[in-house]
């Protein structure tokens, strides 16, 4: 079946997307600051000429609170979405979302639910410097109880947004900013896309690329030149990363041997650490290369344009690793492992 | 009242004996407080609570035998044991929930408040803390929103003077809540939270305003805990003058007195009242130790809804 898409940007679709979602549902509300006037990047705008400033409500500069009211809402039975305008900022919601909304269930024995999105972005882009750039989804996928959904585009925006708001758990939706404003295609008429599945964008049995967020676009890039010199690989769009789809990265890195995990956020126990983990646990054998991840340096964000823009990984990163683990030479077989006598040389 | 002071009583003994586990905070000599806002509310009124809770949970209706059970680790408790004393919920009878983060409730019960607003009810909330939350930055983020909003929440601070081992005096140079709140201009008033009639009278007036569209309103209890910030604590910090003065205000044995005083109960009722919560409380000990401990398998199943 052919869908009917037009052409549009992520921003506008997460607007769209949220607004067909207060239509379909009542108990569905935004709140956060600026929201009912659209926003810094318009992401919620129109929807308060539509629905009103009662459930598009815009609120103090007080996140750790709010994020408190969306989950006394949701266990009231609403589904708010609650938007933390910056990433860098959910540090002061990080208690309300790990202590009571990603536990509520679990705690109550199951009488309690937390029906919350909290969406927010976050990425280097625009001189934003350090403390209005950063990635900090990996903090998010150490708590049982929530789900981290990472977009690369905005159908798939679309999608996982609704199943977001259906979803009767918390959910952290993670948008990047440099996202935000590109021309794109997506669904006239968008459907829930399931929460849990990663995506296989493009296929070859030479390396494995696991990318989320703006790191996807940035993957294929490299896979096409990668194409280009006869290297042909998988690239897989995580979309979520809890609960994170273990069984498309098995089936991929089994298949190829040899994987690089690609996100925005600083390499350093960035989320990479768990995939090139879970990686060596269900392809072990299968091997032929050191895992490689991409990410940023392990330093604050800079403002400075040229230091940012050497901040953030890019399409030639991603080549690099992958260049060297398809160079990668297998060790030769030591010599005490094959029987030899000759050890010792050195 | 009577059953919560029996049902604390027998906690603080079972968590000598290893029975019931975890951190165990009792509001012995404040059970007035819970009796006197609680007995007032419909299922339908939601309580969030701190994580001294057990009065609070026990005055809202939640059954004593899962109550037990819950502190016991119990499958059958109120939160199949997964919980324990600091998250008792009982959505049933509107208990949504304890908190082990002091002040961390006060975002939800706001956000309660919100849902009942807007959903067009005529339900209240009802959002019980210590004097120790004041100074969490979620108090007045949230007193701030809920006056912004005009929500129909009741703030009720127990007042017991202590937050975990230090007085207020050390924590704050605002010795009355309600003056905290002052500039907010919403209704709040102070009263005596062994006085079980004080309490009762300043709580009724708030709550039938907030069910007619009024609140917030704040109402602040002076209460006394006679024992420990937790089960265990030495309590270095207590003096012995202050003790011998609370002990003579302890709201049962006060309003007891008022009860009979006036009437509403005879000597006779009040033996059977004390008797009556004494085998319920047994009744509810013996139906929790029966019940077996959770399994892993349900823990891991309730991780997400």
């Amino acid at each position: 079946m052919t869908r009917e898409t037009t052409e549009t940007t992520f921003v506008k679709t997460i607007a769209s997307t949220l607004a067909l979602a207060m239509r379909a549902d009542e108990h569905v509300i935004v709140l956060g600051e600026d929201v009912a006037e659209g926003g810094p990047y318009t992401a919620t705008a129109g929807l308060s000429e539509e629905f009103g400033r009662e459930r598009v409500r815009n609120t103090p500069i007080s996140e750790g609170t709010v994020c408190g009211v969306a989950i006394g809402a949701a266990q009231a039975g609403f589904r708010p979405v609650v938007e933390i305008m910056y990433i860098d900022f959910i540090t002061l919601a990080l208690d309300q979302l790990v202590n009571q909304a990603a536990k509520a269930h679990f705690m109550s024995g199951g009488q309690l639910s937390v029906p919350l999105v909290l969406r927010t972005q976050g990425g280097a882009s625009g001189r934003g410097a350090a403390q209005h750039s950063q990635s900090l989804e990996v903090w998010l996928t150490h708590i049982p109880g929530l789900k981290v959904v990472m977009p690369s585009c905005a159908a798939d925006a679309a999608g996982l947004l609704l199943s977001a708001i259906a979803d009767p758990n918390p959910v952290v939706f993670v948008e990047n900013k440099s996202l935000y404003f590109q021309r794109e295609q997506a669904p006239s008429a968008p459907t829930p896309l399931p929460i849990g599945q990663a995506q296989l964008l493009r296929s070859g049995n030479d390396l494995t690329i696991i990318a989320t967020s703006r790191m996807v676009g940035e993957s294929l890039r490299a896979a096409q030149r990668l194409a280009d010199e006869g290297v042909e690989v998988d690239v897989i769009d995580l979309r979520t990363l809890l609960p994170l789809d273990t069984d498309a990265i098995g089936r991929s890195v089994s298949r190829t041997g040899r994987a690089v995990v690609a996100h925005e956020a600083i390499r350093i126990g960035g989320f990479g650490a768990e995939l090139t983990a879970q990686i060596q646990e269900l392809a072990f054998d299968f091997l032929l290369a050191p895992i490689q991840r991409v990410g940023a340096p392990f330093t604050p964000v800079p403002l400075s344009p040229q230091l940012e823009d050497a901040y953030r990984p890019d399409a030639d990163d991603v080549y690099a690793a992958a260049r060297f683990a398809i160079e990668w030479d297998q060790p030769e077989v030591p010599a005490y492992a094959s029987g030899s006598t000759t050890a010792g040389e050195s | 009242m009577w059953l919560i002071r029996v049902f604390e009583e027998r906690v603080a003994q079972l968590k000598r004996t290893m029975q019931v586990h975890g951190l165990v905070h009792l509001s012995i000599g404040g059970e007035g407080v819970a009796a006197a806002v609680c007995g007032q509310l419909r299922d339908d009124d939601a309580v969030y609570s701190s994580h001294r809770a057990h009065g609070h949970a026990i005055a809202k209706g939640a059954p004593l035998a899962a109550t037990m059970a819950e502190l016991m680790g119990r499958s059958d408790g109120l939160c199949k044991g997964l919980g324990g004393s600091m998250h008792l919920v009982d959505k049933r009878h509107g208990l949504l929930g304890a908190t082990g983060v002091v002040g961390g409730n006060i975002p939800l019960a706001v956000g309660d408040a919100l849902a009942a607003r807007l959903s067009g009810s005529d339900r209240v909330t009802v959002v019980f803390f210590g004097d120790g939350a004041v100074q969490a930055g979620y108090f007045h983020e949230s007193v701030n929103l809920a006056a912004l909003w005009k929500l129909p929440l009741v703030f009720v601070c127990e007042n017991n003077g202590l937050a975990e081992f230090t007085s207020r005096a050390e924590h704050s140079p605002v010795e009355r809540v309600i003056d905290v709140v002052a500039p907010y201009g919403f209704g709040r008033e102070a009263v005596d939270g062994s006085d079980v009639l004080a309490v009762s009278s300043a709580f009724g007036l708030f709550l039938e305003q907030a069910r007619t569209g009024g609140g917030p309103f704040l109402l602040e209890c002076a209460t006394h805990r006679r024992r420990g910030h937790y089960e265990g604590d030495g309590q270095q910090y207590r003096g012995e003058q202050t003790e011998l003065e609370w002990a003579k205000r302890d709201p049962l044995p006060r309003f007891q007195a008022q009860a009979l005083k006036r009437g509403w109960v005879d000597s006779q009722t009040v033996v059977e009242i004390e008797a009556a919560a004494r085998a319920a409380v047994e009744e509810a000990v013996e139906a929790a130790r029966s019940s077996p401990f959770p399994t892993p398998e349900l823990a891991a199943e309730l991780v997400y809804a």
